[in-house]
């Protein structure tokens, strides 16, 4: 046994933690990195779009067809361009995932603001409210289910497309496959796997949290509709 | 005191929404804006709390041009309620209800203390208190609508068509309620409505307005009636508007006879009457004995002598064979009958005016 091939948990004990770049604990911090600053960077950059896209109704129709068009774009070759302004750094898998993610969350912002009723908006502005305060306390609360249904997406979705950044040496445990692909052995593509789709889990586990959290007038209703 | 000095509203579109406006809403009173939609009603309301601002003209606030205050701190001192009631649905109801104590920075405990009491007043169960606005009717939503305008206790109510939404009979109590809860508060309303009925019902003055955004004519209700200033505000007030004006006829001056009664069980029916009425010992009626057929008593209709209208009086004559009502106190005991005869005089005196 001692000269055959280790099985998974003696391979998982021995990479966890080398100090080396390729240890799974230092891929893994890379994975959770460039898959969150992505999702961060998009919910900070949509949520002012959205808002400008319904206060400004004609901004709408360019900015989501822009953003159509980048989510169109397929990855690899995106990846590829910006290498060239970027080199191999994690800018380069975070960019276009902040732009996947835009692409997923200003149309959810949109939607959300949308969904206010307009008599619940007249009544914030006769109540004496404030722009700022009825957008805070009126048309975001009511608008967050939308904009968490499409942040679930993208949580899910970017942590996912992480992994292609491995073609270019930036994949966190993406970069578990490309090792497998040179040099056929499985425990590195499993352990690879269950962990993304692991943390794809939890952070949406985490978002259903927060729904629950922010948003209990939504569950109340949907108890009420069953 | 709200007063409208020539108001003119016109959108950037082109639309005269309101022509020239002159009004005055007293305080204390509830005035009535009535008029075929789209005659500048929600316009001209709009225009008092700013959400509108006027073309030409001022609008005054107890003396003080409103376009000279800040809109916020204007609106926090207006209560406004509409016909969805535009309840906010992510707030449970005691928070909806506190939500201008809030915004004016009242504690959290006190805010709370003031929505329960409020809720209460407009007559809900205190237990709704923790539900959201999806989970309660049209008619609940609209109370906690106008428990929320009175939350800050301002002196002037902006309703628009705040009843319109709801059944007939959820808005003949929201309608009763409100006169209820006025008489206790002697707020200065604005009430919005299409419906003439209405407003001749809640209005201390009713301003009929026609499309284009003019003054028909302003008048309490009971001038409305019988002296419509034109054919518009006449067709407006609808075909029946002689039995309606009956409504603000008392019966005070109806002369009532007290002889036409006899007792449960007694015998009567000797004085050559064809219809007595029979009452209890304790002076409540039970029901007219016909000289024809004494074995059987017919159903009778009543008013309350003296507070309820000439209407309620004809009403209750025609709601009995006898063709008499039974004049009761507020008690509910009789104290006469006014016969055809009695009404006949008092409407030849109602229709002289
Ligand atoms: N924002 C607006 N822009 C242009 N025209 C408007 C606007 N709001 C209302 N109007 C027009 O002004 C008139 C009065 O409207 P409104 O005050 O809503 O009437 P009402 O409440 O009596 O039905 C209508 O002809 C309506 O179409
Ligand atoms: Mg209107």
């Amino acid at each position: 046994m001692g000269d055959g091939p280790p099985s998974i948990w003696e391979w998982i004990g021995r990479n966890w933690d080398t100090g080396r770049v390729d240890s799974i604990k230092s891929l893994l911090t890379d994975h959770l990195t460039m898959s969150f600053v992505p999702i961060l960077l998009a919910l900070l950059v949509a949520l002012p779009l959205g808002l400008a896209c319904v206060r400004w109704r004609w901004l709408y129709q360019p900015t989501s067809g822009l953003m159509n068009v980048v989510y169109a774009l397929p990855s690899l070759p995106v990846f590829m361009l910006l290498i060239s302004v970027t080199g191999l750094s994690q800018a380069t898998v975070i960019i276009p995932l902040t732009f996947y993610g835009m692409a997923v969350l200003i149309p959810a912002v949109v939607d959300g603001l949308n969904s206010v009723p307009d008599h619940v908006r007249q009544s914030a502005v006769a109540m004496g409210f404030t722009p700022l305060r009825r957008l805070l306390l009126v048309e975001l609360p009511i608008a967050a289910p939308v904009v968490l249904a499409g942040l679930r997406v993208v949580a899910v979705s970017s942590i996912s497309l992480v992994s292609v950044g491995a073609l270019i040496g930036q994949g966190g445990l993406g970069g578990l496959f490309t090792r497998a692909y040179q040099n056929p052995f499985l425990p590195p593509v499993i352990v690879g796997i269950v962990l993304i789709v692991a943390l794809a889990l939890i952070a949406d586990g985490l978002l259903v949290l927060a729904q629950r959290l922010l948003t209990p007038w939504v569950r109340a209703r949907k108890g009420a509709a069953a | 005191m709200i007063t409208f000095e020539s108001v003119t509203k016109r959108y950037p579109d082109g639309t005269v929404a309101v022509d020239r406006l002159s009004l005055e809403a007293p305080t204390g009173e509830i005035t009535v804006l009535v008029g075929p939609s789209g005659c500048g009603k929600t316009t001209s309301l709009r225009m008092i709390n700013r959400m509108i601002d006027a073309t030409e003209g001022r609008i005054l606030l107890d003396g003080e041009p409103v376009q000279g205050i800040d809109p916020p701190t204007l609106r926090r001192g207006i209560g406004y309620v509409i016909q969805q009631a535009g309840l906010f649905p992510h707030r449970k109801i005691v928070d909806n209800v506190a939500t201008v104590p809030y915004l004016l920075g009242w504690d959290r405990k006190k805010a709370r203390g003031r929505a329960m009491e409020l809720l209460e007043r407009v007559g809900l169960d205190p237990a709704l208190a923790r539900r959201y606005p999806f989970q309660l009717s049209g008619g609940q939503q609209q109370r906690v609508g106008v428990a929320r305008a009175l939350a800050a206790d301002p002196p002037v109510l902006l309703m628009d068509e705040p009843f319109s939404a709801v059944d007939p009979i959820v808005r003949t109590n929201l309608q009763d309620e409100l006169l209820r809860l006025q008489s206790e508060l002697n707020k200065t309303i604005v009430f919005v409505t299409h419906d003439i009925d209405e407003a001749i019902k809640l209005g201390d003055r009713v301003a009929v307005l026609r499309v284009g955004g003019t003054l028909a004519q302003v008048a309490d209700p009971k001038t409305l009636l019988s002296e419509p200033a034109d054919d518009f505000v006449r067709e407006f007030l609808g075909h029946d508007r002689g039995i309606r004006r009956l409504q603000f006829v008392s019966t005070e001056a109806l002369r009532l006879r007290t002889d036409l009664t006899v007792p449960e069980g007694g015998a009567g029916g000797a004085s050559g009457e064809p219809w007595l009425l029979v009452v209890t010992g304790d002076g409540r009626p039970v029901g007219w004995r016909s000289g024809e057929r004494p074995g059987e008593l017919e159903p009778y209709g009543t008013f309350v002598h003296g507070r309820d209208s000439m209407r309620t009086a004809l009403d209750a004559a025609l709601l009995s064979p006898s063709g008499c009502a039974v004049a009761v106190d507020e008690e509910g005991r009789v104290v006469g009958v006014a016969t055809r005869r009695a009404l006949d005089e008092a409407l030849a005196e109602a229709a002289d005016g």
